[in-house]
């Protein structure tokens, strides 16, 4: 039993820990979200050239070698500043899927792309009538000659108005519901039949609308084996709900310290409102609820490598905590903090607002309550 | 005990239902959210002034309507069956009550009818960057010159004053005496030379609530309520009703027929989510809550009816009320799924091209979800009113 990071961890904590504070101070993160990109091109470039971009593809990819415990680290820092840029998209899952699933060629063909900065990726996965449900599916790709043809509607694809490259889950077979026939595609933002159509989100992110009409791929664009993707899906979105749960920790962590600060700063009745005990104790409850979502971030991260029922079980079970502590904390940091805690000046709102939409990717706290309990 | 309606009562609730669906106007845009424009927020109101039903619970010889508290519960109901704009309540609720109780005639008569008919704006300005909870700790001076007084401080939060033409405002006027013994109530007119209004957007970035600065500023005596230094009685009455205001019964049941409906359209694999057990009782849950505050509310009402109250049993209204506004807006946002992640641009500008993709139903929900978490904070913050009923009801 060991819970401690080697020195390379540290390390890559400390280099993204520093750059961030030099960069991405709240001011600097508001000004990206406002921008007419919603983004910023130079701060994923020069997440490119630290190499984090690498950090969880293997050194034959080019990458760090590194795995789920990097990825944690990163999120965790991103998540503590609130990072727009499409880490998550672009290496986690869309990286995820190249990693676990993707081809020599397919590798060869992208990896290099990402780990460059020159390439950004989403997944389309969501469809309106699907809710959480990955396997919910109308959108369909059939053989045509030796590549495919898509059609369909992708719901509340994040990051996509940034992205060149989708990754698309399709059907090629079997019912709406079924687990058998899902599939995953590559696809080219710029393809023919490919239309988006982009949004803010109430996160200060950006999303999209995607529709696809005869869209053409060829069968190098297939990832892992066609019709046999849900498994794949489900592996790589655990892998997305470790990080994500990383990230939520992150925030709770800032808004706890910040929470703390502000009761032994802020006076009312002649005192610090931090002697009041009744605050004392919501803001150990707020302490508890971080404390327990570490450890399921760590549980989830070391987990994403054992038995799918081992895997499976970690993942939703963190996204319960992470769902219920995220949703605890962000609404104490705002009450704590009284009229300023409801301002859009104070950073306290936007952690609040980023970590209640965690809890509506890839599924909330009901999904994964009934995710586990049906594997239990 | 007797919990039905007569048929007087129902014929009643026939007649103002007609006269809703005659007359109510229908201006909001549904794909952006909040942000009307101040005659559309007016309008209502003015309509129902016309009619001599925009201020039911003021005495008769101001304009009330007599009703009886069955007939204002069923108003409410109509009112939040239809989705009506709700009136603003500065006026209405908040300073009206104060200028006919503790007012002069001369008060009375310059400033009942401008807050009855909807030509005067009014906003409130009690709350200070030091002096949030601890109201009484506000530092805004008035100083008396000849027959005018002096005004100088900030006040912050201030709901709508972009939109003001008065504010009734909490000034100190003795800097010797005790903090409550050394305030009075003022009402001042926002044209004012001296006063400046600037905007706080909050996070789900509406333009709501404002920061206004008093920089000498010269009101005349005649505005100032009651006597001099006693302000604090008549902001404390102020506060009672506020607090009773803003339970909401009748909106939430409106708002948990709404999330019906949302749980009834959103698909769970391929079932309306509405059939799931599990959000089925999370609906039932916060509808049990809010027929418990019903029944609470209805039984405030009846003391008060009898000349009862409002106690400090009110702040119940405000702390359940609050919370069951919150649990609902919480659930709407659990209800759309994927679909709450969209941004719902604020009104006119900036709406007016913005792409909102998903259900009507779905715009704005988490923003909505956002914006009330307001209410567990102001008027008197829940831990605030946690604090009353241990001290005045429990005695602790
Ligand atoms: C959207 C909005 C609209 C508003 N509109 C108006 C308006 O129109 N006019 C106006 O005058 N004001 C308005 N307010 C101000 C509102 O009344 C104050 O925000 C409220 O009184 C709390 O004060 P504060 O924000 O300074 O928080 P603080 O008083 O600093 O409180 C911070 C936290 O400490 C807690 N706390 C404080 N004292 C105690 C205690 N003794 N025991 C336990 N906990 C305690 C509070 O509950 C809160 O959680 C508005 C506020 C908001 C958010």
């Amino acid at each position: 039993m060991d819970f401690s990071f080697t020195e390379e961890q540290t390390l890559l904590r400390n280099t993204v820990q520093s750059f961030l504070q030099d960069k991405y101070d709240f001011d600097t993160r508001r000004k990206i979200s406002a921008s007419a990109d919603g983004w910023s091109k130079e701060i994923w470039g020069q997440f490119a050239e630290l190499g984090l971009l690498a950090a969880p593809f293997s050194e034959e990819q080019g990458g760090l070698g590194g795995g789920p415990i990097e990825t944690m680290i990163l999120m965790e820092e991103f998540g503590r500043n609130l990072v727009i840029e499409p880490f998550m998209e672009t290496v986690v899952i869309c990286g995820g899927f190249l990693r676990e699933a993707g081809t020599a060629a397919q590798q060869e063909a992208h990896v290099p792309g990402i780990i460059g900065g020159e390439n950004v990726w989403a997944f389309g996965y969501a469809e309106p009538q699907g809710r959480y449900n990955l396997a919910d599916l109308v959108t369909t790709a059939k053989a045509d000659g030796d590549g495919y043809v898509i059609n369909g509607y992708k719901a509340v694809v994040l990051g996509a108005p940034w992205a060149d490259k989708l990754i698309i889950s399709a059907r090629t077979g079997g019912g709406q519901r079924d687990a058998d026939g899902v599939s995953l595609f590559i696809v080219d933002k710029s393809a023919a039949g490919v239309s988006t159509r982009d949004y803010p989100t109430v996160d200060g992110r950006r999303a999209s609308e995607i529709t696809l009409e005869n869209v053409k791929v060829g069968a190098d664009a297939v990832i892992g084996e066609i019709g046999k993707a849900l498994p794949l899906i489900e592996k790589v979105t655990d892998q997305a709900i470790a990080a994500l749960s990383a990230e939520a920790a992150g925030g709770m962590k800032e808004l706890n310290d910040a929470t703390v600060e502000y009761c032994k700063t802020r006076k009312q009745f002649g005192v610090p409102i931090g002697k009041f005990q009744v605050l004392q104790h919501r803001m150990v409850d707020m302490f508890m609820a971080y404390e327990q979502s570490v450890s399921m971030t760590y549980m989830v991260t070391l987990k994403l490598g054992e038995s799918e029922e081992e895997r499976l079980k970690a993942a939703s079970g963190a996204k319960v905590q992470i769902g219920k502590a995220g949703r605890f904390v962000g609404q104490q940091a705002v009450q704590l903090h009284g009229g300023m805690g409801m301002t859009d000046e104070l950073n306290v709102g936007h952690y609040f607002k980023r970590l209640t939409m965690i809890d509506t990717q890839f599924g909330n706290v009901d999904h994964h309550l009934t995710r586990y309990s049906s594997a239990a | 005990m007797d919990m039905s309606f007569s048929s007087a009562d129902l014929a009643f609730r026939e007649e103002v239902r007609t006269f809703i669906e005659e007359n109510y106007p229908r201006i909001t845009n549904t794909r952006s959210r909040g942000d009307m424009s101040r005659d559309d927020m007016l309008a209502w109101h003015k309509i129902l002034a016309k009619k001599g039903w925009v201020a039911p619970h003021w005495p008769a010889e101001h304009g009330g309507s007599g009703w009886t508290i069955t007939q204002r519960y069923i108003w409410n109901e109509e009112c939040a069956r239809a989705e009506t704009t709700p009136l603003l309540p500065f006026g209405l609720s908040m300073v009206g009550p104060v200028i006919y109780t503790y007012g002069n005639e001369e008060q009375k008569k310059r400033f009942l009818p401008g807050i009855y008919n909807g030509e005067d704006w009014w906003c409130q300005g009690y709350s200070e960057p030091g002096a949030g909870s601890d109201l009484a700790s506000l530092k805004t001076k008035a100083v008396r010159e000849g027959d005018h007084y002096i005004i100088n401080g900030q006040k912050t939060w201030t709901t709508l004053a972009q939109f003001a033409d008065w504010m009734f405002c909490l000034a100190r006027t003795d800097p010797d005496a005790k903090m409550q013994e050394s305030i009075s109530f003022f009402l001042i007119d926002m044209k004012t030379p001296g006063i400046e209004v600037r905007p706080i957007i909050t996070m789900d970035g509406a333009h709501e609530v404002n920061e206004v600065y008093l920089d000498n500023v010269k009101v005349p005596a005649e505005n100032m309520i009651g006597e001099e230094n006693k302000g604090w009685t008549y902001a404390k009455f102020l506060l009672g009703n506020e607090r009773s205001g803003i339970a909401g019964v009748a909106r939430s049941k409106k708002a948990i027929e709404r999330l019906r409906n949302i749980a009834a359209s959103e698909l769970m694999d391929g079932e309306p989510l509405i059939k799931d057990g599990e959000f089925g009782r999370k609906i039932a849950e916060v509808e049990i809550d809010l027929s418990a505050l019903e029944v609470t509310e209805l039984r405030t009402l009846a003391a008060e009816s009898k000349g009862q109250g409002p106690g400090p049993e009110s702040s119940i209204l405000k702390i359940k009320g609050t919370e069951i506004q919150q649990r609902i807006t919480e659930l709407a946002l659990e209800a759309v799924g994927n679909y709450a992640h969209v941004y719902a641009p604020h009104g006119k500008g900036e709406g007016d091209n913005a792409f909102t993709p998903g259900p009507e139903y779905s715009i704005g929900v988490a923003q909505n979800y956002q914006n009330m978490r307001k209410t567990s904070i102001y008027g008197g913050s829940n831990e605030i009113q946690h604090n009353i009923i241990a001290k005045m009801v429990l005695g602790l």
